[in-house]
């Protein structure tokens, strides 16, 4: 896919973009449609748009399938970690009210690291199915 | 006819028109686009609803990724499906046709779309409304349920998530990555 210029420079214009709009996703959705699922989609798309144009070795090296076997696992332990949190400070599990002095600070924080967790678990587990699925097409 | 249901049928007419030409192809990459452009139509009828959330899901799910997989997928498998060699293929029109007209049967007790004294509107949804602006604070409440009043289903749904990543990777493995592509050639 070397020759393809037209679809490199769109896509080198476009990757940065789609990711940052990836966090955006993430981290505005208290105010707006979208969340840790949608963003860790839209992140794992921006990634593959770039594995697609650009060649699956080079991605590899860029993102690492090591890295994102920890980082799939990682999410869910942080999901899990803070309702072990919730526990600890006195809550029921998942309890996000004891996490702050305010119930509804405790809520902002709790529902902030929930997405988050879900986003790169999402991302990166999206990811690693592309890297299992495409990864298998080349000379095998 | 207000705009809204103009948009509606207009929607649902390109998505059945869309299910009979993906039935009726042969060709399984026109297939995989055909089902992205479903997704799409059917991300358009969710904001229609005013599902602005259920929409960005299946517009970035159903018409993004599930479509790279399906067309990875496709470079391991046939380009082309297999002509179909059912013996009798009046027994799954019939079997169709009863489904399809229980379904439409069922559709005729369904509340009204929007209808405020829906059993849907009445159970917790009202509590929803009313707290979660003072227990939660966050204006996004789809946000508020999923991730707080909901948390045990999405640490759930999350945990689904990592454990196909795990099925398919112990399934398919990692086998391309250039580090043991240099280890091959070193041995």
């Amino acid at each position: 896919m070397l020759h393809h210029t037209v679809l490199r420079v769109v896509a080198k214009l476009l990757v940065p973009v789609i990711l940052l709009f990836a966090f955006y996703v993430q981290f505005h959705g208290d105010y707006s449609p979208g969340g840790g699922f949608q963003a860790g989609v839209i992140f794992a798309a921006g990634i593959i748009l770039y594995a697609l144009i650009f060649g699956l070795d080079d991605t590899m090296q860029a993102v690492p399938p090591g890295v994102l076997k920890i980082l799939s696992a990682s999410g869910v332990l942080l999901y899990a970690g803070v309702g072990i949190e919730t526990l600890l400070l006195g809550g029921n599990y998942l309890d996000y009210d004891f996490l702050a002095h305010e119930p509804t600070h405790g809520q902002h924080l709790g529902i902030f690291l929930v997405e988050l967790g879900v986003g790169v678990t999402v991302a990166s587990t999206m990811l690693l199915l592309y890297y299992a699925f495409a990864g298998r097409e080349q000379g095998q | 006819m207000n705009l809204d249901s103009v948009i509606d049928i207009l929607l649902l007419a390109f998505m059945a028109v869309i299910a009979i030409a993906i039935v009726r192809i042969r060709d399984l990459f026109g297939i995989a686009m055909l089902f992205s452009i479903f997704s799409l139509l059917s991300a358009g009828v969710f904001t229609v609803m005013d599902a602005a959330d259920v929409a960005f899901t299946e517009a970035a799910v159903g018409a993004g990724i599930s479509t790279i997989l399906m067309l990875a997928t496709l470079t391991r498998t046939a380009r082309k499906e297999k002509p179909s060699n059912s013996k009798n293929p009046a027994v799954a029109l019939i079997v169709v046709f009863v489904t399809g007209a229980l379904l439409v049967f069922g559709t005729s007790d369904l509340p009204r779309f929007g209808d405020p004294q829906a059993p849907v509107h009445q159970h917790v949804a009202p509590r929803y409304i009313e707290e979660s602006p003072k227990e939660i604070g966050i204006p996004n409440m789809v946000t508020s349920v999923l991730a707080s009043y909901r948390g045990y289903d999405t640490l759930g749904e999350t945990t689904v998530i990592f454990t196909a990543g795990i099925a398919v990777m112990a399934l398919l493995g990692m086998r391309r990555s250039r580090r043991r592509e240099d280890d091959e050639e070193i041995d």
